[in-house]
């Protein structure tokens, strides 16, 4: 009877704290992520899907430096993948024509990262900001897979990132 | 998810698949196709070495146009004074004992073609570029400065204080060491652009030419037809410690 009680009372206190966990959990909003200059043209989307971009933009980053800094393969190649893009188009000026340093909140890197608490140095040396602010990178162009080495092909097949296969995850 | 980005995702596993097929290589860095494009959407090759030639004869006393125009190019500005301020370029001033003559030169990384500062890198951060270029790898350099005891120039800076401000063309922070770059951006964008006559120098070099010395060139030491080549070839340039053989990008006319 005692044991019986006892059972009775730690249920109710997992399933008080469960109730109080999913309370807690409905509230957490995401990040507030900064709109770039300008929305992506339902066409030709950004210059790669979001989700892509979410999980691998530090992959695309890492190899990208490494062929601009050592073999001086620049803006033509990688257009719009650069750090520099990224930032010349999304970290937008606010309209009062302030713009973001990395530091704040509103700052479209520090948006997400601040929140994931998950720290880079990126901006340590790299301009937070861009050097023009009317400057947009085209859009939709730069899908392209590189000839030495990284595949973006190989982390697009992992599972969470195909759409089609988590479209048919969903059915019933 | 909608329809549109699956369909715009299935075009780029397409792409990433049919990229990869081309991308098939024969041998290690032979490849069945390659990007039609020139300049900077390919890698910097050794058909080019980029160095410059200085007529000190011509270089005025008191001038300094060279040094401001680096700075504002790569976003170099003082913080707490010349001992530990960077400097990519400096003015150096030579008096000879005897006669009293006094001329003056600008000084800089004279991209060695054997850079003691590339020897002596423990992580590889100082790397020379296949077209001659001497450059710091600010990514995966870690500051110990082997490379600034290396330099025979004097060349290096090491940055003590965190920067703000950086110009996004010259990315420079705390903890790292630098140099001259040759404006290593402007380089990579003459390689884009076939029309020679839009090609730009780097700025010190631009200054000098606005500023009306001319005492300053820079060019392709590979390209026989180039302006740098042929004064070269017509009235010689020296190299500073030309003893230690290191081969140096940057030549010097009249010092004497």
């Amino acid at each position: 009877m005692m044991q019986n009680s006892r059972l009775l009372q730690s249920l109710l206190t997992m399933a008080v704290l469960a109730l109080w966990a999913s309370i807690t959990v409905a509230e957490v909003t995401g990040p507030t992520i900064p709109k770039a200059k300008e929305m992506a043209n339902p066409d030709t989307k950004c210059i790669k899907p979001v989700e892509d971009m979410r999980k691998n933009h530090m992959h695309y980053l890492l190899h990208q430096r490494d062929e601009t800094l050592r073999e001086g393969i620049r803006e033509e190649k990688f257009k719009g993948e650069s750090l520099k893009e990224c930032i010349g188009c999304h970290n937008a000026p606010a309209k009062d024509g302030k713009v973001a340093r990395v530091s704040e909140r509103e700052h479209f890197c520090n948006a997400c990262h601040s929140y994931a608490a998950v720290k880079i140095d990126c901006f340590d040396c790299h301009a937070d900001k861009p050097a023009n602010t009317e400057y947009r990178h085209p859009l939709g162009g730069a899908i392209k897979t590189s000839q030495t080495g990284f595949d973006s092909k190989q982390l697009l097949n992992q599972p969470t990132l195909d759409p089609v296969a988590a479209k048919e995850d969903k059915k019933p | 998810m909608s329809d549109d980005t699956s369909l715009n995702l299935t075009r780029r596993q397409f792409l990433g698949t049919s990229s990869a097929l081309a991308g098939l290589a024969i041998a290690p860095g032979v490849f069945l196709t390659k990007v039609a494009h020139a300049g900077d959407t390919e890698a910097a090759t050794d058909k080019n070495r980029w160095g410059m030639l200085i007529d000190t004869s011509k270089c005025a006393t008191g001038c300094n146009e060279c040094v401001t125009a680096c700075n504002k190019e790569n976003g170099i500005s003082g913080t707490h004074g010349p001992a530990t301020d960077a400097q990519w370029i400096r003015k150096v001033t030579l008096t000879d004992k005897q006669t009293g003559y006094v001329q003056s030169l600008p000084l800089m990384c004279q991209h060695c073609a054997n850079p003691p500062c590339v020897d002596v890198c423990p992580t590889g951060a100082s790397m020379k570029r296949a077209d001659g270029i001497v450059l710091v790898d600010k990514h995966i350099c870690i500051g110990c400065r082997y490379c600034m005891m290396a330099c025979p120039y004097k060349a290096r800076s090491f940055i003590h204080e965190v920067l703000e401000e950086q110009k996004a063309v010259a990315p420079r922070g705390k903890g790292t060491v630098e140099s001259c770059t040759m404006c290593v951006q402007r380089v990579d964008a003459n390689r884009g652009e076939a029309d020679k006559s839009k090609h730009v120098d780097p700025a010190c070099v631009e200054a000098c030419n606005a500023s009306g010395h001319k005492a300053m060139w820079f060019g392709d030491l590979k390209d026989p037809d180039s302006e740098i080549a042929t004064e070269l070839k017509k009235h010689g340039g020296q190299q500073l410690r030309a003893d230690l053989q290191l081969n140096t990008g940057v030549r010097y006319q009249g010092i004497t």
